[in-house]
């Protein structure tokens, strides 16, 4: 599936909640079962400080494709982190330069991504774009 | 209850919009009060039909704004009962007032090894200003520890008066917890090592009578938007005989009495601190707000907002690991809290899609999260015009939380 198609998918399983409860709920639940990152990743480096929630994010490049695994101490935020890993991670880095994450907005969470929310969230897309941009000019020079 | 809530939450409009289409509940009041009208028509009124430059043109119109200006100093005055209206500053808000004491006070009384004592619940305002002053003159700021319970412990803080000490900056009342503060003691005790303080006053000048010289505080800070008025204005509050010791703030327009380019000689106060053109329209609007306070009376706001107190106490009790953060005996109708297991972002979330307005985070207090060794916490600040329905339903709220978190 391209990067797009889980896009897509994402948004229909968001046009089956009839109220924002469902819609949290289900964020609430992909917030716990997303895979646990690797304590050692837990540290300051890693870290991507909101005000007030903060994320954990760790990439690494394989066979062209970036994998990314993070964390967060908010559960909500941690819902939304699943979301932007299940459409970002295992992408190569063009995909996500070019990424506009569009489907954030079709599901009705375009107001946390917004800076002016202190969850990190915002800072965090920022910094996986660095990440493939790293990785582009390290791994892919023509 | 002296007064019909339903005919005073008519005096707001803000307050009656939906929020995610419900009722909009609105309990951060400690970050801002919503406007009656009286204010929001002051403000209109002055931009509509009186609006020019003050103490500066000699015709109708400036007179009158002037003297509207001028009233307003002496309704201040008045209204906190200060000995002179030249006592009374108009400022930006709390934020500038301390600014102008941490850094025209610290200029003429603080040097190399004095002390300046703040407190561990202070807000960012009454802390980064004196880091600053205490930096620049080479002075130490000590910090007067507090308890468990969020109260400053006097023992500790008598001990910490010396002769090294040459200011104490308090807060009234605690933004984050609420606590109201012994500051009659506290003031007494400077005193009698000839120690002057200062209190911010700017969570407490929405729900208690304030008075300057009964309290016999040497400097007063308060911002008009946190009791009703419009934001942008505040007040510095400050005993003659500091005042006229203290050099200018800033320089500009208004402040000064003559100027050459070789020397200035400085305005008589309240001038000499009050550098370029003033905030006219918000101050005509602090005087609305502070005749709107006046006309319910400080006495049926604690009284009303006392039991906004008491029943939101009894009910948050029975809700299931949460623990409030800030349970001094003397405090405003403030609650910070924390769910044991559930960050304070998700909860503050939960509760705004339920159209109730939380504030989550630090508050602008910092040093005391760390003292409680918690990130943050959520707050429900009230204010007069909330109503025990609206608790019901932030209590409602607060159980959908629990409910949703597991
Ligand atoms: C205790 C306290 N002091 C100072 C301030 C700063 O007030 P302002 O931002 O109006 O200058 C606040 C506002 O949050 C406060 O709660």
């Amino acid at each position: 599936m391209t990067l797009k198609d889980i896009e897509t998918e994402i948004i229909s399983e968001f046009e089956m909640f009839d109220d924002w409860t469902d819609k949290y709920n289900y964020l609430i639940e992909l917030g716990k079962s997303l895979p646990e990152i690797d304590e050692k990743y837990k540290q300051q480096q890693y870290l991507i400080k909101g005000c007030q929630s903060q994320v954990w994010l760790h990439a690494s490049y394989e066979d062209g494709k970036i994998n990314f695994t993070a964390d967060s101490d908010a559960l909500i935020t941690k819902g939304i982190v699943a979301l932007l890993l299940r459409v970002l991670s295992g992408r190569t880095p063009d995909e996500i330069i070019n990424s506009d994450l569009a489907f954030i907005d079709k599901i009705g969470l375009k107001e946390h991504l917004s800076p002016t929310r202190a969850n990190g969230l915002t800072n965090m897309i920022k910094q996986i774009k660095l990440y493939a941009m790293a990785f582009k000019a390290k791994y892919e020079k023509e | 209850m002296n007064f019909d809530i339903q005919q005073l939450r008519k005096q707001f409009p803000a307050l009656h919009q939906q929020v995610n289409k419900k009722p909009f509940v609105y309990f951060d009041n400690a970050a801002t009060t919503q406007k009656p009208k009286i204010v929001i028509d002051r403000l209109n009124d002055y931009y509509n039909n009186e609006n020019c430059n003050i103490h500066r043109g000699d015709y109708h119109l400036s007179r009158k704004a002037t003297e509207a200006y001028e009233n307003t100093r002496k309704a201040v005055q008045t209204f906190i009962n200060a000995q002179h209206h030249h006592e009374v500053i108009f400022t930006r808000g709390t934020t500038e007032a301390i600014n102008l004491v941490a850094s025209s006070f610290s200029k003429e009384f603080i040097n190399k090894g004095d002390q300046v004592l703040i407190s561990a619940m202070e807000h960012h305002s009454n802390i980064v200003p004196w880091q600053l002053a205490c930096k620049e003159r080479g002075a130490e700021l000590k910090v007067i520890p507090i308890n468990q319970k969020g109260e400053i412990i006097m023992d500790e803080y008598y001990k910490m008066l010396n002769d090294k000490t040459r200011i104490v900056a308090v807060a009234h009342v605690s933004n984050s917890l609420g606590t109201i503060n012994p500051v009659k003691q506290i003031i007494e005790a400077a005193h009698e090592k000839d120690i002057p303080v200062l209190l911010d006053g700017a969570q407490a000048m929405p729900h208690i009578k304030v008075d300057v010289t009964e309290l016999n505080c040497d400097f007063y800070c308060f911002s008009g938007h946190k009791m009703y008025g419009p934001m942008g204005v505040g007040v510095l509050y400050g005993k003659e005989e500091w005042l006229e010791q203290m050099p200018p703030y800033q320089g500009g327009g208004e402040m000064i009495s003559e100027v050459t380019f070789a020397k200035t000689t400085f305005n008589e106060l309240p001038f000499k601190f009050e550098a370029g053109t003033p905030n006219v329209a918000d101050v005509l609007g602090l005087e609305k707000a502070m005749s709107f306070i006046s006309s319910l009376g400080y006495k049926n706001i604690q009284k009303h907002e006392k039991e906004l107190l008491e029943y939101t106490k009894k009910k948050i009790k029975n809700i299931d690991k949460i623990k409030l953060i800030g349970t001094a005996n003397n405090k405003t109708a403030v609650f910070s809290f924390l769910f044991e297991d559930i960050h304070p972002y998700d909860t503050g979330v939960i509760l705004d899609n339920l159209g109730i307005a939380v504030r989550t985070g630090h508050h602008c207090t910092q040093p005391l999260m760390d003292y409680f060794q918690i990130p943050g916490t959520v707050r429900a600040s009230m204010a007069v015009y909330n109503t025990t329905e609206e608790v019901d339903k932030f209590i409602e709220g607060l159980k959908t939380v629990r409910k949703m978190f597991g």
